[in-house]
């Protein structure tokens, strides 16, 4: 037997051509005879076509147009809501929404051609915030500018008020965030009456083939989908590609020839999605010892034009809204709303840490209007084994939150940092200060969502002892590749690298369902491991695998097997573990499988001249179960980290009449070598029960903590609060002058 | 604009390309030459994913026409491992977790190869000084810095 590879930092498989640039990513992919293709989108945020023209100056003969009317099948992108065509043929709702397709062999001609058509427009009222579309000035969708709502109650919120000691309320708000992946979106397609086969940046395969059988109104064996390297995803990559490539495919299916469709930075930040912009109310009953009695909830997201994943996110948001504190009497009302924007999407954190962000913040106010400490407010809160969350679920976790708590708090020397700042910081005029989130992220689908996937992975033994990982889970630097062949190596004690993981192919591997949610470890790498173990078992009922084998009698036993039997695989779908129960209609009961538990601290600095914030040290302490890689779950921590400062300090979308202003990396900013702080990453592993590796979900939680931390340490750092994300320096000056005028 | 003959040395190879002068040497590199190791982030000079050295210097290769690198030695990331065998900075990105989704790595190592000829033990406010132009998304920079430091012989 192999000694463990489960817990090590094997590199990751891909390292090799990563690191030399050989890694096949969309665009290095080159198909003979093919076209490039290009999107005509609208200028306008809400309006009916009248007239589309094509301007002298370009030999129109020799492209490829495809409008709305050469769709062969339906014209929509097939995902949770049928509202969204894949090409606006009367009437469009949202700037930057596709129109019409180009393409010509020319790379730079059909860049240059984009310019040369005209549209006109007849324009419409529109819908740009959460208030317009709340007070239904215009409806622009449905009958009520409203895609989604939930409600969770539990005990009863309104019979407290009046024996609360206090009553705290506050107001929270995050902007959109890009998920500015470092490669931009893209597709190839080859598509004829015989098939249609995309290539491409993505998350999920199955997503794409999904959305491509009813626009060509084919079966899922003629649409193929193949995964290319993908440079980086956080969500920006789930739903977006399936309108690529249809794009693609509607172009190769009309010139008759491969077709390459790429965005360049500037179109895939205002034209996909994004992080969607949220507020939050909270209204919290405490007791005079500091206990809490009631939380009621309000949380609003805005969708964008259509509807998306918009429900799916605003559920996850819902059940993180009261984080990971015990309260008998919660109240959580949700609302997605439409606007003419484009549609936000998924990023990393799915709706939680928008919540979270108001919740954590609002826990330090409660605090102190009481009159605890931030940590020992939380500290009498902190939800304990054998509690419920805001759904009922019971907390079977052994995990000791406020001892977590008290962990990251020591390691980050939070308790003499806040004695010295607050000696020393009169007379700075960099003001220093520290400042910590205490959180819950849920792994996996939501509620039923996981049983609803039914996920399978195969295993398939090679002649030469290898074996190969058939699932469609996919890298996208996250280390999906890496450790699902650290789980099947070591369960079936053969060596890491005797085990493949091909990219995913539709026509080649089963739908293990979207690479999303925090589920690869967890869902999967549980389904890789049953899969191995079966297969393991079917060599030991033919009498092959002595006791405690070599690999070389591995491989001996999987050439006799498939010489005499034929090839040798072996399947494993999802089970649900036991006792899990949820209430899709009250929004009770058992919303994941198990909950990552994290707590973040951060310090800054605030420079009061310019107002900038720099963060100077970061302390992220988690709980996610076992750790499979060291290298690579750190890596995942301190890259959520990462975002989770742009989101605070950095990430700014400014909008323009419903279009991003900002979409270049000139002046959409993210976090640079030089704004990043130390992360200092520490792990606590309690392997989860049910998952067969012990893993939980690692990928999304620290997107969650850090803009609370850092917004807390900011004003532990001026004795100012700032309730939106992202704080800008023109915000902390504004304030400053405020303060100074009052 | 016509098209001209263009002469490079590339990774140490010479290359005559008939091209507009104009285009950019991203350009030239990935569709003439087939040196797609280089890749475009943002296609203005922002990301970094597009760097090269033209004459041991560090540049976007997005922002540069082609005519301006005429008859320069050019050095991407294909110049580095020989034989099968990984430079001594691509084995340590690999091994300390410095490539996540891979995209910026080239352009990232391309950085840190700049980095290191002109500096050989950087410290870690040089590190980032030094890969300031480059993004990267998924790391949080701290396994690249990692990764530098060990190439240079650094271990903490």
């Amino acid at each position: 037997m192999q000694s463990s590879v489960v817990g090590t930092s094997v590199l990751r498989k891909e390292a090799r051509s990563k690191v030399t640039g050989r890694a096949q990513y969309v665009d290095d992919l080159n198909l003979p005879g093919m076209l490039h293709g290009a999107t005509i989108r609208s200028s306008i945020p809400r309006g009916r076509i009248l007239d589309i023209q094509f301007l002298p100056g370009i030999p129109w003969d020799e492209f490829t147009i495809v409008t709305a009317r050469d769709i062969p099948g339906k014209n929509i992108v097939t995902l949770a809501v049928d509202d969204q065509p894949y090409l606006a043929s009367e009437q469009v709702n949202h700037a930057q929404e596709p129109i019409l397709l180009l393409a010509h062999h020319d790379k730079d001609l059909v860049r240059k051609a984009r310019a040369y058509v005209r549209v006109d427009y007849d324009p419409l009222p529109a819908v740009f915030n959460m208030e317009d579309a709340l007070a239904r000035t215009t409806v622009i969708w449905g009958q009520d500018n409203v895609f989604k709502r939930f409600q969770i109650n539990k005990g009863d919120v309104d019979r407290v008020w009046d024996q609360a000691a206090f009553i705290v309320e506050g107001e929270y708000s995050t902007g959109a965030q890009e998920q500015l992946y470092i490669e931009p979106n893209g597709m190839v397609a080859s598509a004829n009456e015989d098939g249609v086969t995309v290539w491409g940046s993505m998350q999920c395969p199955f997503y794409v083939q999904k959305a491509l059988m009813p626009l060509f109104n084919m079966p899922p064996e003629k649409i193929r989908v193949i995964q290319q390297e993908t440079g980086g995803a956080f969500g920006g990559k789930e739903e977006y590609p399936s309108m690529i490539a249809g794009h693609a495919a509607l172009l190769s299916w009309k010139s008759g020839k491969p077709v390459k469709l790429i965005y360049d930075r500037e179109e895939d930040m205002a034209a996909t999605t994004k992080r969607h912009p949220s507020r939050t109310r909270h209204k919290t009953a405490v007791s005079a010892d500091g206990r809490l009695l009631a939380m009621e909830i309000e949380f609003v997201i805005e969708g964008g034009a259509y509807c998306t994943l918009t429900p799916v996110v605003l559920s996850r948001g819902t059940i993180h809204a009261a984080g990971p504190y015990r309260c008998d009497n919660v109240r959580v009302r949700s609302t997605a709303v439409a606007t003419n924007t484009p549609p936000h999407g998924a990023f990393r954190g799915f709706g939680a840490p928008q919540s979270l962000f108001a919740l954590e913040r609002h826990m330090n106010k409660v605090a102190r209007v009481v009159g605890l400490s931030p940590e020992e407010f939380r500290a009498r809160n902190l939800l304990r084994t054998g509690d419920t969350t805001a759904t009922g679920q019971l907390m079977t976790d052994s995990v000791d939150l406020p001892a977590l708590q008290c962990r990251a708090l020591t390691l980050a020397g939070y308790e003499e940092k806040t004695r010295e700042f607050a000696e020393k910081n009169p007379s700075r005029s960099r003001k220093k200060g520290i400042g910590f989130a205490t959180f819950f992220h849920g792994a996996g689908f939501t509620g039923s969502g996981e049983r609803y996937l039914q996920s399978v992975v195969t295993l398939q033994a090679e002649r030469d002892g290898s074996v190969t990982i058939l699932s469609s889970m996919t890298e996208m630097g996250q280390g999906t590749n890496t450790i699902l062949a650290q789980i099947a190596a070591e369960t079936l004690g053969i060596s890491y690298t005797s085990v493949n993981v091909p990219r995913p192919d539709t026509a080649h591997v089963p739908n293990s369902g979207p690479t999303v949610a925090s589920r690869t470890a967890m869902v999967v790498g549980g389904l890789v491991r049953t899969a191995a173990l079966k297969l393991k078992q079917t060599l030991l009922d033919n009498n092959l695998l002595p006791e405690g084998y070599s690999e070389d009698q591995f491989t001996t036993a999987v050439q006799h097997y498939t010489d005499h039997c034929g090839p040798l695989r072996a399947s494993a779908q999802y089970k649900e573990p036991p006792n899990i129960f949820w209430d899709d209609s009250k929004y009770q009961g058992d919303a994941y499988g198990a909950y990552s538990w994290a707590v973040y601290v951060a310090e800054v600095s605030v420079d009061i001249v310019t107002g900038e914030v720099q963060v100077d040290d970061f302390v992220a302490l988690q709980e996610v179960g076992r750790v499979l890689n060291p290298v690579l779950a750190a890596g995942q921590i301190e890259g959520g980290v990462a975002q989770g400062i742009g989101l605070a300090l950095y990430e700014d979308v400014v909008w323009r009449d419903g279009v991003m202003a900002n979409s270049q990396m000139t002046n959409y900013i993210i976090p640079t070598t030089c704004d990043i702080p130390p992360i200092r990453v520490f792990f606590e592993e309690q392997p989860y029960a049910y998952s067969g590796t012990g893993a939980k979900g690692i990928g999304e939680l620290p997107m969650d903590g850090p803009a609370p931390a850092v917004l807390n340490a900011v004003e532990n750092a001026l004795g100012i609060a700032f309730d939106h994300a992202p704080v800008l320096p023109e915000h902390i000056l504004e304030a400053l002058g405020r303060r100074e005028a009052a | 604009m016509k098209s001209r003959r263009i002469s490079l040395i590339v990774n140490g190879v010479r290359h005559e390309v008939d091209t507009l002068p104009l285009r950019r040497l991203l350009d030239v590199l990935r569709e003439d030459l087939g040196l797609t190791g280089t890749k475009e982030g943002c296609g203005e000079g922002e990301c970094g994913a597009c760097s090269v050295l033209i004459n041991d210097e560090l540049v976007n290769s997005c922002l540069v026409p082609v005519l301006q690198a005429e008859g320069s030695r050019i050095s991407t990331i294909e110049s580095l491992a020989s034989e099968g065998t990984l430079h001594p900075v691509q084995q340590a990105f690999a091994e300390a977790g410095g490539a996540q989704c891979g995209i910026c790595t080239p352009g990232m190592i391309m950085a840190t190869m700049a980095l290191l000829s002109t500096n050989q033990q950087p410290s870690r406010e040089e590190i980032r000084e030094g890969l300031e132009g480059n993004l990267c998304r998924c790391t949080g920079y701290i396994r690249i810095f990692e990764a530098v430091e060990k190439a240079s012989g650094q271990h903490r």
